[in-house]
């Protein structure tokens, strides 16, 4: 980074540190938060998407698609996310490839399991083995979303069906007394008023998500925990910046960095809470009613 | 970034042509030093990265380096997420039930204790190991009382801490600690574990494997191998 | 027949009965299931005692939290912001690497030699960090509910002539309990799924004594094959919710057993899952 980076060992005391802080593995770390941050504001639509569509086969007339609805949440929802993570991202791999497999190999001959191996035709390899490294990554980073999102999914789709079961049924009767039907009164009726009672779940469950990510390097992608163990651990003369365990330190910034996107997340809810509030038939909607009147 | 996408496009373009069809994709931990780690431009390093390049070149491969957790390692190779695994691993009969080894590229590690003083009673006190490693088994059985830690710093902080009264590793790993640490020391007789080291290869993919074992034999022959664990200091000579 | 012998050698296994070498080749999935079990032990000690234990504390907070004075409400805000606010894998490590900071020798009290080597071992050092987060959890819905205990109820304490620690104690507390009630059950289902982070990111096994998360990744590890194992500990753990579900919903029913139409099945309010 810097000119005078050039040779690491006869640099003493801040120089030192400016130079440690910025090689080229200090910044990959730094990139990493990058990865957090984008992970978390593409897996929170994601798995708000599979909630609806839980919460809403949850409530759905059909029996089968019911079933299917609660299934999904109480079996998701019973199982530490941890364990769910172990083994997952390697299930939902095979499937994919499996899948691609059946379709693009159709003539394939060999078994797909042989013993331990799982084999499929090279054409149905996820992503293609010919993939510079970058795909690869996507694709890893893709598994990880989609794995967040079907776990999360299930906590969202749980505080959405309370959600929807908590708009007052006069609103809907009314609905209906005006002759929408019943696709109609969901649309226009239930959906835009169930989110003010949403809201103070769907926080939590950012909040538990914000903190679930250091769980991110189990699912194969670099986190910054993965980076904080790795640039604490003790370094040896084989690097160009030898130093003891300072793990403690990687951690304690871990910490901070964690507590502050807590703030900043709890600041920007109490704003959309107020927002969302605003001329609803409840509490907080009345109280700001008057204070404007 | 336009660049890469454009030369993204262009292989896959080509792919299916001779030359796409010998990408290998080389597993690695990369938290072994010296034989695998991160260096601090954030690259794999380490005597297996230098080992893995040159056997690309002499068997007409075309290498890509990834890291893996340890714990996974071996389900994502038999999965597929890369085709071989260079990672200082043991070749061991448990392993070698699920994946193919070529013949070993180092003569096996004798694994060391080390500990905070020479009295450290190595048979009934406590000894800690990695999680998942051959000394982990090894410590299980010989009557010690065994502690796990996920990562092998881990194991040298509960030593230095006092939790633990010695720690079973690879001498290559433990070597250069003690000579750092005034307080640390190799203590005991070396122990013999496992056969060697070797990559790990799908069983389905006996021809990889071919080529690597016939890489690997040519570079024990010229003595290039040799010259390589002289450098990293990882293990014995030939 | 076999399998009861398994069950003989390795049910106890996690807290230190039975064989004491693990198995090395050919495992059954009568061992899995039976070690993994074994292991459940210890995710169900830590879960009740921190609960247990937490309750309390978390009472405590969630009155301190309230508090006119801000040198009892700072403290107790400040408590619950940083263990809400990180995660838990990063408490362990840090409580962890401060446990094994205390002096061997134990720390003089007024003469008195405080043992804190016990605090380096899984059982008392994870415990008290899974008992300070869950308190800090509890904390908060505790806090949420007692802000909504309806103004009714105090007038009529009031008019009763209850203050201070009877009023608390008869009127306030129960009320807050029951409007808690399914968020807490909640918080309860997430703590015991928090005990499977003990052996894997916080504290060493000893001897092979773990949780069942930790022999499940054994059997992983030694099989080579994560698709036994794992959806082992995830049946164990949905019948381990079930049975949670179960014991909340029977105090539920018991704290609402004198409201009218009230006594019903418990509901979960969308409000403030953890």
């Amino acid at each position: 980074m810097f000119g005078y980076c050039t040779d690491p060992s006869a640099l003493e005391g801040l120089a030192w540190l400016a130079c440690y802080l910025t090689n080229g593995k200090h910044l990959t770390a730094y990139a990493s938060i990058g990865t957090v941050l984008l992970l978390l504001a593409i897996t929170a639509p994601t798995a708000l998407t599979f909630g609806f569509v839980g919460a809403s086969a949850a409530r759905s007339r059909i029996a089968p698609l019911r079933w299917l609805g609660q299934g999904y949440t109480s079996i998701v929802r019973g199982v530490p996310d941890i364990v769910f993570f172990l083994f997952f991202v390697i299930a939902l791999d095979q499937a994919f490839e499996w899948m691609r497999h059946q379709v693009l190999c159709p003539d394939w001959n060999q078994p797909v399991r042989q013993g331990n191996d799982f084999v499929v035709c090279a054409a149905a390899k996820l992503p293609l083995s010919t993939s510079p490294q970058w795909i690869h990554e996507v694709y890893g980073f893709f598994l990880a979303v989609l794995t967040f999102a079907i776990v999360f999914g299930a906590f969202a789709a749980n505080v959405l069906f309370g959600a929807m079961r908590a708009v007052p049924k006069a609103q809907l009767e009314t609905a209906e007394a005006y002759g929408m039907t019943e696709r109609q009164t969901f649309w226009r009726i239930l959906v835009p008023q169930m989110w003010v009672f949403a809201l103070p779940g769907l926080s939590n469950l950012w909040m538990i998500l914000v903190k679930a990510t250091p769980l991110l390097f189990l699912l194969g992608v670099e986190d910054i925990v993965y980076w904080a163990r790795e640039l604490g651990g003790t370094k040896g003369r084989i690097f160009d910046y030898p130093h003891p365990d300072w793990r403690l330190w990687y951690f304690l910034a871990l910490l901070v960095f964690y507590l502050s996107l807590t703030q900043v997340s709890e600041v920007v809810l109490a704003r959309l809470t107020r927002k969302l509030s605003r001329g609803q038939a409840t509490f907080a909607g009345e109280a700001q009613r008057k204070a404007a009147t | 970034m336009k660049s890469t996408l454009l030369t993204a496009v262009a292989a896959l373009l080509v792919a299916g042509s001779a030359m796409a069809q010998d990408m290998v994709r080389m597993g690695t931990e990369g938290a072994y030093p010296p034989w695998n780690f991160i260096n601090d431009s954030g690259d794999v390093d380490g005597f297996e990265r230098e080992l893995g390049d040159e056997l690309c070149k002499r068997a007409e491969l075309n290498c890509e380096w990834v890291t893996n957790e340890w714990d996974s390692i071996i389900p994502n190779l038999v999965s597929g997420n890369y085709d071989a695994i260079i990672a200082g691993m043991s070749i061991t009969d448990e392993r070698d039930e699920v994946i193919d080894f070529t013949q070993p590229y180092t003569p096996p590690d004798p694994s060391n204790y080390l500990a905070a003083s020479d009295s450290a009673d190595l048979m009934g006190g406590v000894i800690a190991a990695q999680t998942g490693t051959i000394q982990a088994a090894y410590v299980a059985e010989s009557g010690a009382t065994l502690v796990e830690f996920a990562t092998p710093d881990e194991t040298i902080a509960a030593v230095q801490n006092g939790e633990a009264d010695a720690v079973l590793a690879d001498g290559s790993f433990l070597a250069p600690i003690a000579e750092q640490n005034g307080d640390l020391m190799i203590v005991g007789d070396a122990v013999a574990l496992g056969g060697g080291v070797g990559m790990g290869i799908r069983e389905s993919d006996g021809d990889l494997k071919g080529k690597f074992d016939a890489a690997i034999q040519s570079m024990k022959d010229d003595g290039s191998l040799n010259a390589l664990i002289e450098k990293w200091e990882v293990s014995t000579q030939w | 027949m076999e399998c009861l012998d398994t069950i003989a050698d390795y049910g106890l296994r996690s807290i230190g009965v039975g064989q004491r070498l693990l198995p090395k080749s050919d495992f059954t999935l009568c061992q899995q299931i039976t070690l993994i079990g074994s292991g459940l032990l210890w995710n169900i000690y830590f879960g009740i005692l921190a609960l247990g234990l937490g309750f309390f504390f978390a009472t405590a907070l969630a009155v301190g939290k309230a508090a006119q004075s801000p040198m009892i409400r700072k403290p107790c805000e400040w408590f619950i912001f940083v263990f809400r606010g990180s995660p838990l894998f990063i408490q362990f490590f840090l409580a962890y690497e401060a446990f094994v900071i205390l002096p061997k020798e134990g720390i003089e009290i007024f003469g008195i030699t405080a043992e804190t080597r016990w605090l380096t071992k899984a059982w008392a050092g994870a415990l008290v960090v899974l008992f300070l987060n869950t308190s800090a959890y509890s904390a908060e819905i505790f806090y949420g509910a007692l802000r909504s205990v309806p103004k009714g109820d105090l007038e009529a304490a009031d008019a009763y002539g209850l203050s201070g620690w009877r009023r608390f104690r008869r009127i306030v507390w129960p009320t807050m309990l029951r409007l808690a009630w399914p968020s807490y059950t909640n918080e309860a289902i997430f703590l015991f799924h928090a005990t499977t982070l003990v052996f894997f990111s916080g504290f060493p096994a000893w001897q092979q004594k773990g949780d069942a998360l930790y022999y499940a990744s054994y059997f992983a590890d030694k099989t080579f094959n994560p698709f036994v194992p794992y959806p082992i500990v995830a049946i164990y753990f949905i019948l381990l919710t079930l049975v949670v579900i179960g014991i909340f919903a029977t105090i539920n029913r018991r704290l609402n057993k004198h409201l009218p139409g009230q006594a019903r099945r418990i509901k979960y309010r969308p409000q403030v899952i953890r």
